[in-house]
């Protein structure tokens, strides 16, 4: 069997090789087959028979026709419910479509369903969604491992091929570590590239939209598609979007890599530690010029990270009330009562956690010794990476310290969890664009990912060093 | 201990969240770790650096300031629990 590839289904469409319905039924006959993985929240088969027919009534050239595409369901769609993976939203019907979900549309893309994720993306191993775990793809039959996440749905949907593509959101690493996770290619674009309009909020400063697909040809199609202004979302970007699929350069000759020292970590995995270096010799073979640089603040990504990301979760999460939409308590006494009985009811444990930990990290009193010192700490984050990218061109490192752990893993100390996302968030806090691709393997053959991390919307650099690394690997 | 009893009760109020006592429990646990963590930024020397709360470094373009009537109150009114005549319903607040 060929390996999946957008890129080549494309042609395969373009040829009349297989047609719309043919690749789409392909792709439902799978999805029912792996329904014990648990990667949809929402899937309907009839919803994507209807699709097919729209489609073929289209007789326009359309850039994503007839593309099987997997959406996280955290992005808003008109035609099939958005969760969010909360019992607070399990019966919300946006009567409105998200940026990048309209984007997609546009280019004709089908929408085989909406995928499972950590609950509101808060978690690490898509375990705390109200609708159960999903399931890694790769698991062996005695052990179920976790996908990653909080995108962990629509990782293990690119893994399992149940989709071409699909889409995910990064706020600390739920894009990256997923895709590591998975053995899929999965890309965090800069904050401000893909507009958050429609996109259940999390951590505003954070959020950023992003792909997931089976190698880096086809996310460099998909990014383009899903980039671009927004008026709506106050922090997008108005820049150019270059034609990321055209323009991809595997030629890396007299480029400089940064390798930050603090990214070895103690306790990481030898088997890590190897594929880093493997990737670095790949490159200076290729005569990219490794550069030592020290990012030293670190270390203090992470504490920072989980101050401001639970108080902006706090203030997001404040408009799940039971009075505009979604779930209501029954019991309802009093105004108080009803807002109190239905968050609590409504919200998961983790969720809970975050919303009471951002508000005491706001409240009257603390507002200075936690957030303020974040901001600033995230400030010194930020200005380590300026400094470093005056040096190199882009940075790479691992992008997770393990490979997929097994799914019952006991996960109750909430630092250790948080500790998965110890090389994604520091990019994510000074809004840097990441890719991560799967790149060698652990002793149980499950698969490892590098991260590439690029200037502010420096996306190309980041494909064409992934597509470099990844040619190199086949 | 920076969270005792009082404290979670006042922050569950604040956040209105009810909590039960084996929740304010374990919260009270899980918050004095996760704050006795990040108290390691103290470490860090912030004197004279501005508080950094968007990251973007694109110039964020300004819209027209004009009013547009999207006439969308049905719309909008879709997914509520519980309306009345074009309005949100909630229980009754005045005696």
């Amino acid at each position: 069997m060929p390996k999946p590839s957008l890129k080549q289904t494309l042609k395969d469409l373009d040829t009349k090789k297989i047609s719309i319905r043919e690749l789409n039924q392909d792709y439902l006959k799978r999805i029912k087959e792996k329904e014990n993985l648990n990667v949809f929240i929402h899937f309907s088969e009839e919803n994507v028979l209807k699709q097919i027919d729209n489609l073929e009534k289209d007789n326009s050239a359309k850039k994503l026709k007839g593309i099987p595409i997997a959406i996280k369901d955290l992005f808003c769609t008109k035609n099939m419910p958005t969760t969010a993976a909360s019992k607070i939203l399990e019966n919300f019907n946006p009567t409105y479509e998200s940026f990048v979900t309209q984007k997609l549309l546009d280019e004709g893309s089908i929408f085989v369903g909406k995928t499972n994720l950590d609950e509101f993306a808060m978690g690490s191993a898509t375990n705390t969604s109200f609708f159960g775990n999903t399931i890694n793809p790769l698991s062996k039959d005695d052990e179920p491992l976790a996908p990653g996440g909080s995108s962990g749905g629509s990782a293990a949907a690119v893994a399992a091929d149940l989709c071409l593509g699909a889409t995910g959101t990064d706020t600390g690493g739920s894009i990256r570590q997923p895709a590591s996770f998975c053995g899929v290619v999965g890309i965090k674009p800069t904050y401000g590239l893909c507009s958050r309009w429609g996109i259940a909020a999390f951590a505003s400063s954070l959020d950023q939209a992003g792909i997931f697909s089976h190698n880096v040809e086809d996310a460099s199609l998909l990014l383009q598609s899903i980039a671009g202004f927004d008026q709506r979302d106050s922090t997008s970007a108005k820049v150019d979007i270059p034609n990321y699929f055209e323009n991809l350069d595997d030629d890396l000759n007299g480029k400089t890599v940064g390798i930050p020292k603090e990214y070895s970590i103690d306790g990481t995995p030898m088997e890590i530690s190897q594929i880093w270096e493997d990737a670095i010799k790949v490159l200076e073979k290729k005569g990219v010029k490794i550069k030592n640089i020290s990012l030293p603040h670190t270390k203090y990504a992470l504490p920072t990270y989980y101050i401001i990301a639970p108080a902006e979760a706090s203030s997001n999460l404040a408009r799940y009330d039971g009075v505009k939409y979604g779930f209501r308590s029954d019991e309802i006494d009093s105004l108080d009562e009803m807002y109190e009985n239905t968050r609590a009811q409504g919200f998961g444990r983790e969720v809970k956690r975050r919303i009471l930990i951002g508000t005491y990290v706001l409240s009257a009193g603390y507002y200075d010794a936690y957030y303020l010192k974040a901001q600033k700490v995230r400030k010194l984050i930020a200005d380590d990476f300026n400094k470093a990218f005056k040096e190199c061109d882009f940075i790479v490192t691992p992008t997770a310290p393990s490979a997929a752990f097994p799914l019952n893993e006991k996960q109750n100390d909430p630092i250790k969890m948080y500790l998965n996302d110890v090389f994604t968030v520091p990019a994510s806090l000074a809004g840097l664009p990441g890719i991560s691709i799967p790149f060698g393997e652990d002793k149980n053959n499950l698969p490892l990912g590098i991260q590439i991390l690029g200037k502010h919307f420096d996306e190309q650099q980041v494909f064409n060093v992934a597509v470099s690394l990844e040619r190199s690997y086949e | 201990m920076k969270i005792d009893k009082n404290t979670i009760n006042k922050i569950a109020r604040l956040s209105r969240i009810k909590l039960d006592d084996k929740e304010s429990e374990d919260y009270i646990n899980d918050l004095n770790s996760i704050l006795d963590w990040v108290e390691q930024l103290n470490e860090v020397n912030t004197e004279n650096v501005e508080p950094l709360s968007n990251i973007s470094s694109s110039i964020l373009p300004k819209r027209e300031d004009v009013s547009k009537d999207a006439n969308s109150s049905d719309e909008i009114l879709e997914n509520a629990p519980d309306k009345l005549e074009g309005f949100f319903a909630v229980p009754k607040v005045v005696e």
